[in-house]
């Protein structure tokens, strides 16, 4: 697998992180060899071995169905960058 | 049931799968501590988890999973012991991780089955492709300022579960029926209120048409959010038009998705550049895997009320009622509570016949449900039971019940206040039938010369004379034995 410039382009807007044209070909090769070190490990033979999701062996924890949290209008808007009133208030999006 | 478009070209199919969102019934939210309670003030119901402040960890909510698996076993789902949330990334300004946490490649429920009761008392099985877990995003308030948009993020992290069918679905008619059985499944569960004007139960339809005998399925558009059953067979219908004339201008249809326009009647593109299909799902690493034991589902299953289908068949079998009666009182749970308790020990197909037929008359009139009725189901049942017992005539009992819904009291102390009582004494019958006919002597010879047909006048004659209190069936023989004998 190998990413060229555009790959970069869109993985980036997806991120919504900016990159100048002239940075594109230097990060597409960068990534390349990120991803192709990771390419390594399918050279293990992982045929019929289950997908490891975890690296511990725990049972997920739950949590009871009960209210204990909310209620703090002021900490949720301290640092929001805009607000209006109890909102947080972002550039118009245009539905 | 068919339902075909005539096109230039010939007939078209529609093919219809839908994709239902139900928020789940709990206390708190799927990954955090925070309020599910609808009306409060902005931002309220909102924890750190929610908001998506650095560091913070979802813990799953024990009772979204029940509820879940409650709601597969309702839907006779295959339920997966081994499911895994994802991440599903995109950025939008009510959704502050830039992903939503959800199930994509191992949902917690698996294949089922919902059964659509049509016109007619017939039913047709649509298939459930899977039911999965999400969070809700946020809600954006576009008119409270021209140059903002306001965030409140009180659903933000609500547990919803999002049902698919499979594309089994061939007309508008069996989109509503399939919406609204689902609607009756996770309310008699308990697992979703499933009202769709608050937007707790939301759809996305998804619509393709092809030629009438044409096996392959042809490219699928995405119908956005619409948010009634009306809305959703209207879109079906539009859409679908669209489709089968751009496919006979030559054109082809996009995978894309459209939002339904009820103004306008039509659907148009959402933009589709800012809202490009590239989720990137990947499993949420914050997030173990859910894996459930066979006791556990077991003990779910045990806990499940009597479903809708099952009642019906019930109905049916036990009561003997038609099965559209038993249909449309198995619809919501509260017409089946208030049906069963009024029927109990009473004629069943009367009661039936009262409720869907009276009662529903009279709720309609007044734009109240049946939770609201001024009339007890005990009450109902026990007019019917006066009726059986030969106390009052059917045609009385209307009055009673007209009362009834005025003043609220039980049909026995009307009865009895009015002495409405009906008079079944042949003694007292007969007095009146004789003094009608001495008063008539005209139409009394009418009827003895032959026309047969007059004594129905004097039936009504009789009844009258009595204030409808007399047994129209006695009166009836008294007649026949005095004027014919």
């Amino acid at each position: 697998m190998s990413l060229n410039e555009d790959d970069v382009r869109k993985i980036a807007f997806l991120a919504r992180i900016r990159v100048d044209e002239a940075r594109l070909a230097p990060l597409a090769d960068e990534l390349n060899n990120i991803v192709g070190w990771v390419e390594q490990l399918s050279e293990v033979d992982t045929n019929g071995i289950a997908p490891m999701t975890s690296a511990v062996d725990i049972v997920t924890p739950l949590r009871k169905d009960v209210v204990n949290d909310g209620d703090k209008v002021e900490d949720i808007l301290a640092n929001a960058p805009d607000r209006e009133g109890p909102f947080f208030a972002v550039p118009k999006v245009v539905e | 049931m068919s339902y075909l478009i005539e096109g230039r070209t010939g007939q078209w199919e529609v093919v219809v799968g839908l994709e239902v969102h139900a928020q789940v019934i709990s206390n708190a939210k799927l990954f955090s501590g925070a309020s599910t309670e609808f009306g409060k003030g902005p931002n309220e119901n909102v924890s750190l988890v929610d908001a998506a402040m650095p560091g913070m960890l979802p813990v799953i909510n024990e009772m979204a999973i029940e509820q879940a698996v409650r709601t597969g076993l309702g839907l006779r789902a295959v339920i997966n012991r081994h499911s895994v949330f994802e991440r599903k990334n995109y950025f939008y300004a009510d959704l502050p991780q830039g992903y939503q946490i959800s199930q994509f490649l191992h949902p917690i429920v698996g294949e089922g089955i919902v059964t659509l009761d049509l016109d007619g008392g017939e039913s047709r099985d649509i298939g459930i492709e899977r039911l999965h877990l999400e969070q809700d995003a946020g809600k954006s308030i576009h008119d409270r300022d021209p140059r903002r948009t306001m965030i409140d993020l009180n659903r933000s992290g609500v547990a919803l579960m999002e049902i698919v069918s499979k594309p089994d679905i061939r007309t508008p008619e069996e989109a509503g029926a399939y919406l609204r059985k689902l609607r009756a499944i996770v309310r008699y569960l308990g697992t979703c209120d499933g009202n769709m004007e608050e937007g707790s139960m939301r759809a996305d339809v998804n619509v393709s048409v092809r030629p009438l005998g044409e096996t392959e399925l042809r490219t699928r558009v995405e119908v956005k959010n619409v948010n009634s059953i009306r809305f959703v067979m209207q879109a079906i219908e539009i859409e679908a038009e669209r489709q089968v004339e751009a496919w006979e201008d030559g054109e082809e249809i996009i995978q894309e998705t459209r939002l339904f326009d009820p103004n306008r009647g039509e659907t148009r593109p959402m933009r589709s550049k800012e809202f490009a299909h590239d989720y990137r799902y990947f499993p949420d690493p914050d997030l173990l895997p859910v894996r459930l034991e066979e006791d556990y589902i077991a003990a779910i299953k045990k806990t499940l009320p009597e479903l809708p289908d099952d009642k019906k068949a019930r109905l049916i079998k036990d009561l003997g009622l038609s099965p559209y009666d038993a249909s449309v009182l198995v619809a919501d749970r509260e017409t089946a509570a208030y049906f069963e308790t009024a029927a109990k020990g009473r004629d069943a197909k009367q009661v039936a016949n009262w409720l869907t037929t009276n009662l529903f008359g009279a709720l309609n009139k007044r734009g109240v449900g049946i939770d609201e009725s001024p009339v007890t189901a005990e009450d109902l049942g026990a007019l019917v039971g006066l009726i059986e017992d030969g106390t009052i005539s059917s045609k009385i009992a209307k009055d009673v019940f007209e009362d009834m819904l005025e003043t609220g009291k039980a049909p026995g102390a009307i009865v009895e206040e009015k002495g409405l009582k009906q008079i079944t004494d042949s003694g007292a019958i007969e007095a009146i039938v004789d003094q009608v006919i001495a008063d008539n002597p005209g139409q009394a010879d009418e009827v003895r010369g032959g026309n047969e047909k007059a004594i129905g006048w004097f039936v009504g004659q009789v009844m009258k004379a009595s204030q409808g209190k007399a047994n129209p069936g006695q009166v009836n023989q008294l007649l026949k034995a005095k004027l014919l004998g």
